[in-house]
C-alpha cells in the first residue's frame, strides 16, 4: 500500500515597497525607465559612496509588521550579505540577518475545510533589490541595468506552517491585501513587485521531524506557484520512494516546461559571510515612533466592510467582493464620491466587471478603467443618453482601454435618438412591415409587442430608448 | 597550537574572495594565513564572557534621509569607466546557460 | 625664505596681504615637484594645468574679497584614495589604474570651498594596506630625510610631499596609524580626528569602522586650520557626527597648566627603540615643566589591539573590496572563460600581494563556522579596549607616547615579514578601534638624522586638548629642522 505524505511549506515573500526613492539613495524607483538612467554612485557600487537609509522604508516595514502581528525590534541593524553576481554592484547586498526589524508575527487564513488557521511569520527584514540582467543573444553575453538596484524590499519569512498550494495562495492573498491596504506596495506578481520563494519538504503523514527542504525560485504567478508546489512535491516523493535522498538546494522553476532544475555551481559557496554593515548606524525604534505609525495605519478591510454597510447600504455579498481588493475598493469609493450612487457603482463592479475579468483573464489589480469614467457612464445611462445594452458595449471598451465614455459615445454616434418624429416614422414602418404581429397583438397576444420593439431597435441600430418605443407602439396600435 | 591551513581551505577562500592563486601563491597564502591566525588566537586568552560585540564605536542611531528624489540621469558618467558597455548597459560574460 | 618653505597659514596670509599670489605659489610648488618628484615619487598624479587654473580663479576671488579663509589660495596634495571628479583616483592599485570618478569626496569639496588648489594625488600603500608605501602598484615613495628609507604609510606620499615642500599641506587617511606614522617618519604633523568628524563620503573604504581622513601639515597651526576646514556633518555619511566645536584654531593656545597627561607604561616596553623612548619622555618632561600634570599608568590590553585590528580591518576590507570586479570600472583581465573566471583573474591580476593577503584573511574570519570565534571575538575585545580608554580618560586629558617603535626603516626591510610589519602599528592602532583622535608631531631625530614622532591621544571629541598640548610643545621645541638634504 502506498504511503501517505504530507507537504510542508514555508514562504519567503519579497515585496517592493512603494517609496518614491531607493532604500539608500535619492534615485527614483519609477518602473520602466531607460536602462541605467535612474542610478547614482551609491546604487551602482562606485568606490567611496555610502548608503543612508530612507525613513519611509523603515516606516513601511514597521507598518507591515504591526499589521501582521509582529514584535517590532527596538534595536535593529543592517548586515552585509556577501556574494558575487553582476546584478549586485557592490557584490554584497545590504540586508538584515542578526537583528531584523520585525519578528514573531502571523496572519490568519481560511482553510478549504472552512476553518481558520494561523500562518506564523518568523521575521520581516529590510533589504535592497538587485539590478536586472538581460541576455544578449547576438553577442552571447549579458547586459546589466542598475535601475532596480537599491529599490527597497521587505522580505517576509513565514514559518513552515502551510500544507497545500491552496493554503499558500490564501496566505499570499492575505499578505497582498494587508500590504495593499497599507499602501506599502502594489504587490504585482507579474511585474515582480511581489515575489515568492517556496521552501518545501515532504514527510510521511504523522511524522514529527521535517524532511529535507528545497527552495524554489522564479515563481511569477499564483498558477505557477501551484504548479511548482505540485511538481516539487511529486519530485521529492519520487526520490524518497526510489530510496534516494532529497538534496537541500535552490531550484529554479521553469513554468513553461513545468519542471525545475538545481541552481548549483562550484563557484557558488552559499556562504554569505554576514556581518553588521559599518556604513549604516543602528536603528532604535521608540514607543513614539510605533505610536505614530499606528495612528497613521489606514482603514483595514473589516473596518471598511462595516463602513460600507452603514454608509452605502449595499448587499453584504457585494461588500465582500469589493473590499477583497484595495484596488477595487478604491474604484468603488472614488466613483461613488463622484456620482453619489453606490448601488449603481457596485452593480457595475459585481456584474460586468467580474464577467469581463473572468472572460478576459484579467487580475483585479490590473483593472484599467478609471472611477471618473465609470461615474460618467452611470451619468449617461441616468440621463437616458444611452440605453443599457449600449452602456454594456461602452463599458467593455472602457475595460480594455479606459476610454472616456462621453467622447466615445459621441464619436461612435451611439446616443439614443430622442427625436420622437424620427422614431415615430420608424415605428410606423415596422408596423407596416409586420402585419402578422400586429394582428397577433390585436388578438391579445401581448408578447407580439416584444417582437415589434426588437424590430424597431434593430432598425434604429440600438440607439433608442426601448421603453419609449414600447409606449409609442402601443399608442399607434 | 599552530593553525594548519589545508589546500581545501585555501581553495574555498579563493571561491569566496574570487581570487585565483598559483601553486606557489597558495603555499605562501597557507603559511601567511596560518601565522596570522596563530597571532589572532592570542585573543582567546581574554575572557569576553558577557561582553557585547561592539560593531559601532559611538551610539549614533537613526540617521535617515527623506523619501524625495534628488538624483537625475547620469548614465553617461556611470558608464564612462566601464571596461565594456552596450546599449547603455554594462557588458558581462553570459550569466545563465 | 623661499615661498615653498612657508606653512599653509603663512602662505594664505601672504596672499591676502598681496606679498605673493596663489598663482605664484602654485607655480613654485609645481617647479619643486618637477625637480624632485622623480626621486621621491610622492605623487601618482600631478594636475599642473588644473592647479594653475584653480589658482587663477582663487586669486581673482581673493582679490574680489569673496575668499577670505585661512587656507584660501593654498595648494594641497590629496591621498589617492579620495575621489576627485575628473581626476584619476587609483588607491595606488592596478585594479583602479584608469578610474576617473564622477564626483569629489566631501572632505576635498570642503577644501575647495575654502579656496584650496588641488595639485594632484599622492602615492600610498595599495588600498591603504601597509605601513611603508611599498605596496603601491606605482612604485615606492622615498623618505625626503633619507631616500634609502621608507616614508611610512599608508599615507606615505602625502607625508613625504609635505616634508619635501612639494605641497603646503596634504590630506591622508588613517585606519590604523596611516596618517600619524608617516607623519612621524617624515617629521611632519599628522592628525587622525575622532571617528565621524570628517565625512568618509568619497573616501575609498579600507576598514569602514576605522577609516578617518585627516591633515598632514608642516606645523600644529596648519593642522588645526585644515581640520577646521575639512570637518563637517555630512548627510551622505550616516556615521558622520554633528559637532558644534569644530573651531579647532581656537585651541592654538600656548599653555598646558593643569593639563593631566598620562603615560602608559605599556607603551614603553621591550620593542621600543631607546632613542625614540628618550625623545618622547623628554617631550613629556618639557610639558611637565610648563605646568602639566604628568603620570605613568597601566593602560592594559595593548598587545591585543593588533590581532583585534587585523581581524576587523581584514573582514571589512574583504567586503569593501568586493566591488572591484572588472565590470563597472577599473581593470578587467584580457583573457577569461566565463563570469567567475573573469572575476578571479581580474582580481588576482589587479590586486597586489598584501591586499590579497588581507582579503583572504577577512573572507576566512567571516566564513561559516569561524564568524563567532574570530570576528565576534574581535568585536568583544574591541569593546574591552574602548572601556580601558574610557577609564584612562576619566583620569587624564591626554595620553602621551611614541607613534612607532622606531624611526623609518630602510626600503625593502619590512615586507618580508608581514607580522613584524603589523607589530609596528602597536601604538597607533587602538586609537582607531576606540574611535579616538590622535596627533603625531616631531620631537627629535635619531643618530641617523631621521625624525622621531610624539603621539598625543585624546578622548572622543577632545581634539582641542590635543591641539593645545601639541601647540605648547611645538613652542617649547622651537622650529623643527627641514629635511637634511635639499634637492633640486
Amino acid at each position: 500500500m502506498a504511503k501517505e505524505y504530507e507537504t510542508v511549506i514555508g514562504l519567503e515573500v519579497h515585496v517592493e515597497l512603494a517609496t518614491k526613492t531607493k532604500i539608500f539613495c535619492g534615485c527614483s524607483t519609477a518602473f520602466g525607465a531607460e536602462p541605467n538612467t535612474q542610478t547614482c554612485p551609491v546604487c551602482t557600487g562606485m568606490p567611496g559612496s555610502l548608503p543612508v537609509l530612507n525613513r519611509q522604508v523603515l516606516e513601511y516595514a514597521i507598518s507591515v509588521g504591526l499589521a501582521t502581528n509582529c514584535d517590532i525590534t527596538r534595536y535593529a541593524k543592517f548586515d552585509r550579505k556577501n556574494y558575487f553576481y553582476p546584478d549586485n554592484p557592490q557584490n554584497y547586498q545590504i540586508s538584515q540577518l542578526y537583528l531584523p526589524i520585525c519578528k514573531n508575527g502571523g496572519v490568519e487564513i481560511e482553510t478549504e475545510a472552512g476553518g481558520v488557521k494561523t500562518v506564523g511569520i518568523h521575521e520581516i527584514h529590510m533589504e535592497e533589490d538587485a539590478g536586472k540582467l538581460i541576455h544578449d543573444e547576438w553577442e552571447d553575453c549579458s547586459l546589466v541595468d542598475y535601475n532596480r538596484s537599491g529599490v527597497p524590499l521587505i522580505e517576509i519569512v513565514s514559518e513552515p506552517d502551510m500544507r497545500s498550494a491552496e493554503e499558500v495562495i490564501a496566505y499570499l492573498e492575505k499578505l497582498r491585501l494587508i500590504i495593499q491596504y497599507l499602501g506599502a506596495s502594489d504587490c504585482k506578481l507579474q511585474e515582480g513587485s511581489m515575489r515568492a520563494d517556496v521552501n518545501l519538504s515532504v514527510r510521511e503523514a504523522g511524522a514529527t521531524e521535517f524532511g529535507t527542504r528545497t527552495e524554489m525560485k522564479n515563481l511569477n504567478s499564483f498558477k505557477a506557484i501551484s504548479r511548482a508546489i505540485a511538481g516539487e512535491t511529486e519530485r521529492q516523493i519520487d526520490l524518497i520512494e526510489s530510496g534516494e535522498k532529497v538534496v537541500q538546494e535552490t531550484r529554479r522553476w521553469d513554468d513553461a516546461k513545468g519542471e525545475s532544475y538545481a541552481m548549483r555551481s562550484k563557484e557558488d559557496a552559499q556562504d554569505y559571510r554576514y556581518f553588521p554593515d559599518p556604513d549604516l548606524v543602528p536603528i532604535a525604534v521608540s514607543d513614539e515612533m510605533i505610536a505614530q505609525i499606528k495612528a497613521r495605519q489606514p482603514e483595514f478591510r473589516t473596518e471598511k466592510m462595516k463602513r460600507y454597510k452603514e454608509e452605502f447600504g449595499i448587499p453584504d455579498y457585494d461588500i465582500e467582493i469589493i473590499t477583497a481588493s484595495k484596488h477595487m475598493a478604491d474604484i468603488f469609493e472614488a466613483a461613488t464620491a463622484i456620482c453619489g450612487q453606490p448601488k449603481k457603482v457596485s452593480n457595475w463592479l459585481m456584474v460586468e466587471t467580474l464577467r469581463l475579468m473572468k472572460e478576459k483573464e484579467v487580475d483585479v489589480e490590473d483593472l484599467r478603467f478609471s472611477p471618473e469614467n465609470l461615474a460618467k457612464l452611470i451619468a449617461l445611462t441616468d440621463a437616458k443618453a444611452i440605453n443599457s445594452s449600449v452602456a454594456k458595449e461602452v463599458f467593455e471598451v472602457m475595460f480594455e482601454e479606459n476610454v472616456d465614455p462621453e467622447k466615445y459615445v459621441e464619436e461612435k454616434g451611439l446616443k439614443t435618438v430622442n427625436d420622437e418624429g424620427a422614431l415615430r416614422k420608424t415605428v410606423e414602418e415596422v408596423i407596416a412591415a409586420n402585419p402578422q404581429s400586429v394582428e397577433d397583438y390585436h388578438n391579445g397576444k401581448e408578447k407580439a409587442i416584444g417582437f415589434l420593439v426588437g424590430q424597431t431597435m434593430k432598425a434604429m441600430k440600438g440607439k433608442a430608448d426601448p421603453a419609449l418605443v414600447n409606449r409609442m407602439l402601443k399608442e399607434l396600435l | 597550537m599552530a593553525n594548519i591551513i589545508s589546500d581545501e581551505t585555501i581553495e574555498y577562500v579563493g571561491i569566496l574572495a574570487k581570487l585565483e592563486l598559483s601553486d606557489a601563491e597558495k603555499e605562501q597564502a597557507k603559511s601567511d594565513m596560518g601565522k596570522m591566525l596563530d597571532y589572532i588566537d592570542k585573543l582567546g586568552e581574554l575572557d569576553t564572557e558577557g561582553v557585547e560585540p561592539m560593531s559601532h564605536v559611538f551610539p549614533v542611531q537613526n540617521v535617515f534621509r527623506e523619501d524625495t528624489v534628488t538624483n537625475g540621469d547620469t548614465r553617461e558618467e556611470l558608464l564612462a569607466n566601464a571596461p565594456e558597455q552596450k546599449d547603455g548597459m554594462f557588458v558581462v560574460p553570459k550569466t545563465f546557460a | 625664505m623661499s615661498i615653498t618653505d612657508m606653512t599653509a597659514v603663512q602662505l594664505a596670509e601672504a596672499i591676502r596681504a598681496g606679498r605673493t599670489t596663489a598663482v605664484e605659489a602654485t607655480e613654485a610648488v609645481l617647479t619643486r615637484i618637477e625637480a624632485q618628484d622623480k626621486i621621491y615619487n610622492c605623487y601618482v598624479t600631478v594636475d599642473a594645468d588644473g592647479a594653475l587654473a584653480q589658482a587663477k580663479e582663487a586669486q581673482a576671488r581673493i582679490e574680489a574679497g569673496e575668499l577670505t579663509g585661512a587656507l584660501a589660495g593654498v595648494p594641497v596634495a590629496i591621498k589617492d584614495n579620495m575621489c576627485t571628479e575628473g581626476m584619476l583616483t587609483t588607491c595606488s592599485s592596478k585594479i583602479l589604474y584608469n578610474f576617473v570618478p564622477a564626483y569629489t569626496a566631501e572632505a576635498v569639496l570642503n577644501l575647495r570651498k575654502a579656496g584650496a588648489i588641488i595639485l594632484g594625488k599622492t602615492n600610498m600603500d595599495e588600498f591603504a594596506m601597509g605601513s611603508t608605501t611599498e605596496t603601491s602598484a606605482f612604485g615606492v615613495t622615498r623618505n625626503p630625510w633619507n631616500t634609502d628609507h621608507v616614508p611610512g604609510g599608508s599615507s606615505g606620499g602625502s607625508a613625504a610631499a609635505v616634508a619635501a615642500d612639494e605641497c603646503f599641506y596634504a590630506l591622508g587617511s588613517d585606519t590604523g596609524g596611516s596618517i600619524r606614522q608617516p607623519a612621524a617618519y617624515c617629521g611632519t604633523v599628522g592628525m587622525k580626528p575622532t571617528y565621524g568628524t570628517v565625512s568618509r563620503y568619497g573616501l575609498i573604504a579600507y576598514g569602514s569602522s576605522l577609516d578617518q581622513i585627516g591633515p598632514l601639515t608642516k606645523d600644529v597651526t596648519d593642522c588645526a586650520a585644515v581640520l577646521e576646514a575639512i570637518a563637517s556633518h555630512d548627510e551622505k555619511d550616516s556615521t558622520s557626527v554633528a559637532r558644534e566645536d569644530t573651531d579647532f584654531t581656537a585651541a592654538l593656545i600656548d599653555d598646558v597648566k593643569d593639563m593631566r597627561i598620562g603615560i602608559p607604561n605599556d607603551y614603553f616596553g621591550d620593542g621600543l627603540d631607546g632613542e625614540v623612548k628618550e625623545a618622547v619622555l623628554a617631550a613629556a618632561k618639557a610639558l611637565e615643566e610648563r605646568g602639566a600634570v604628568v603620570e605613568h599608568f597601566d593602560l592594559s590590553l595593548v598587545e591585543y589591539a593588533i590581532p583585534t585590528y587585523y581581524t576587523i580591518a581584514a573582514a571589512e576590507a574583504s567586503s569593501n573590496l568586493e566591488r572591484f570586479d572588472g565590470i563597472k570600472y577599473g581593470y578587467r583581465t584580457k583573457d577569461y572563460a566565463g563570469l567567475h573566471n573573469m572575476y578571479k583573474r581580474s582580481r588576482s591580476e589587479g590586486f597586489g600581494e598584501e591586499v590579497k593577503r588581507r582579503i583572504m584573511l577577512g573572507s576566512f574570519v567571516l566564513s561559516s563556522g569561524y564568524y563567532d570565534a574570530y570576528y565576534l571575538k574581535a568585536l568583544r575585545v574591541k569593546a574591552l579596549i574602548k572601556k580601558a580608554f574610557d577609564e584612562a580618560f576619566a583620569r587624564y586629558d591626554v595620553i602621551l607616547g611614541p607613534v612607532a617603535p622606531a624611526t623609518a626603516p630602510k626600503l625593502g626591510e619590512s615586507l618580508a615579514d608581514p607580522i613584524k610589519m603589523y607589530l609596528g602599528d602597536i601604538y597607533t592602532i587602538a586609537v582607531n578601534l576606540a574611535g579616538l583622535p590622535g596627533i603625531s608631531l616631531p620631537c627629535g631625530t635619531d643618530r641617523n638624522g631621521l625624525p622621531i614622532g610624539l603621539q598625543l591621544i585624546g578622548d572622543c571629541f577632545q581634539e582641542k586638548k590635543l591641539i593645545r598640548t601639541a601647540y605648547t610643545y611645538e613652542k617649547i621645541r622651537g622650529a623643527f629642522p627641514k629635511t637634511a638634504k635639499e634637492v633640486g
